[in-house]
């Protein structure tokens, strides 16, 4: 009576040649390959995709999604990494 | 450290939680799954989004008694596929309740004994083919004045699976109105079987909004959380504001005496649903509730073979990969 024996996968479209592949949501399959037939019928009914990833979701290892998370701590402070960090007169051109 | 201790420390750590929670929700950011969040928050959206995904699965039911006698093949591939789009939101939604921690085999069970509710509007019976063409412009339309707003609702995969809904919704609403059309560009008797759906639907599409503002006493908290945008009155003059023009254009009466439209509000005037038939259809004493549970728990039953089928080829084959590593 149950859903017994399936497991949750994440699933990733790539929407056309030249994209990522994007998440778009998870299903319920048995395995893998039942997995990718549920996400074509699932997620692709209008063309949305060229190709399709599957993984199960309890193989993501994943950070904290809190935006205070000192995870993302190193990046926070390096202004210098961004192009606006530099004074560049305006009368140099193409830069 | 002592117990006194370690449960102020404990009280801190939540109000900081319950503090960066509303801060999210006062910025318009989402709420993402594993964010922490009040449990309040976590179990209104999980009987919403559960009520919601029952009520695609449950709303293939009405509709697809037709799909074999569809008058055309043409009006047999739209019906399939507007049907096979209703599954296909049940299980958006479905894998929405479970980021919140819900197992979808759990949900399907108290739908299947009650615990759970769907849609009053399914409930209903839909006697002739222009039912049909009534529910994709009536109810679908209903349904996308409640859920456009949706796809801004503060929970992340709540709001990502409404933008996918919305979408398909718009080619459910159409399919209807063009039937329609076409009806009513037929017969007198198929002009009479379209009023006739109309007079029959119009006023259960009404109560899809809800109970009114006064008696809704969960909806100011649902609207703090930025779950829902809007209240149900709202979204339901809206839903007449849009309505009248197309029943015009198609011909129609909406079988309301008190519809008018008022030019000091800017709105059309409209009669109140008996709500006492809401409660009603609520609370199992619909036409069709019976009928409705009974089907959908006898494709579950007999569909646990391809279930067990499906599972048992699995480990066959997972076992098969262990042998061969």
């Amino acid at each position: 009576m149950s859903d017994a024996g399936t497991e949750l996968y994440e699933v990733f479209v790539r929407g056309k040649r030249g994209l990522n592949h994007v998440h778009v949501g998870s299903l319920r399959a048995a395995d893998p390959r039942m997995a990718l037939t549920r996400a074509r019928d699932l997620y692709t009914r209008r063309n949305e995709g060229v190709s399709i990833w599957v993984v199960r979701s309890a193989d993501i290892t994943a950070s904290t999604p809190d935006e205070k998370d000192p995870f993302f701590a190193p990046s926070g402070d390096k202004v210098y990494r961004h192009p606006t960090f530099y004074a560049i007169p305006d009368d140099v051109p193409h830069i | 450290m002592g117990p006194m201790t370690t449960q102020a420390t404990t009280g801190d750590a939540e109000a900081r939680l319950q503090e960066h929670f509303d801060a999210t929700i006062g910025r318009d950011q989402r709420i993402e799954p594993r964010d922490w969040m009040p449990d309040g928050y976590r179990r209104t959206l999980i009987r919403q989004i559960a009520q919601h995904a029952h009520s695609e699965i449950i709303g293939m039911q009405p509709e697809g008694q037709w799909i074999t006698r569809a008058p055309s093949l043409r009006r047999k591939a739209i019906l399939l596929a507007k049907v096979q789009d209703e599954a296909g939101h049940g299980l958006y939604l479905y894998s929405a309740a479970e980021t919140l921690g819900a197992d979808r085999a759990e949900l399907t069970e108290m739908l299947i004994d009650g615990r759970q509710k769907y849609s009053s509007i399914f409930n209903y019976p839909t006697l002739t083919f222009a039912d049909v063409g009534v529910i994709g412009w009536l109810v679908d339309g209903a349904a996308i004045c409640n859920q456009v707003p949706l796809c801004r609702s503060s929970y992340g995969p709540y709001a990502r699976a409404m933008i996918r809904i919305c979408k398909e919704e718009s080619f459910h609403q159409r399919q209807g109105y063009e039937l329609l059309l076409t009806m009513m560009r037929g017969t007198d008797a198929q002009r009479e079987m379209v009023q006739d759906a109309v007079n029959r639907w119009w006023w259960p599409s009404l109560m899809m909004f809800g109970p009114p503002d006064d008696a809704s006493p969960n909806s100011a908290r649902s609207m703090a959380w930025k779950i829902k945008r809007h209240s149900n009155d709202e979204l339901r003059q809206r839903f007449v504001d849009m309505t009248v023009p197309q029943a015009e254009k198609l011909g129609v009466t909406l079988p309301d005496p008190e519809l008018r439209w008022n030019d000091e509000r800017g709105h059309y005037d409209f009669g109140a649903p008996d709500w006492d038939e809401l409660r009603r259809v609520i609370s199992g004493d619909g036409p069709c509730n019976a009928e409705r549970i009974a089907r959908r728990r006898a494709a579950h039953e007999e569909g646990a073979w391809v279930r067990e089928a499906a599972a048992a080829y699995a480990a066959k084959r997972a076992a098969g990969r262990r042998a061969a590593a």
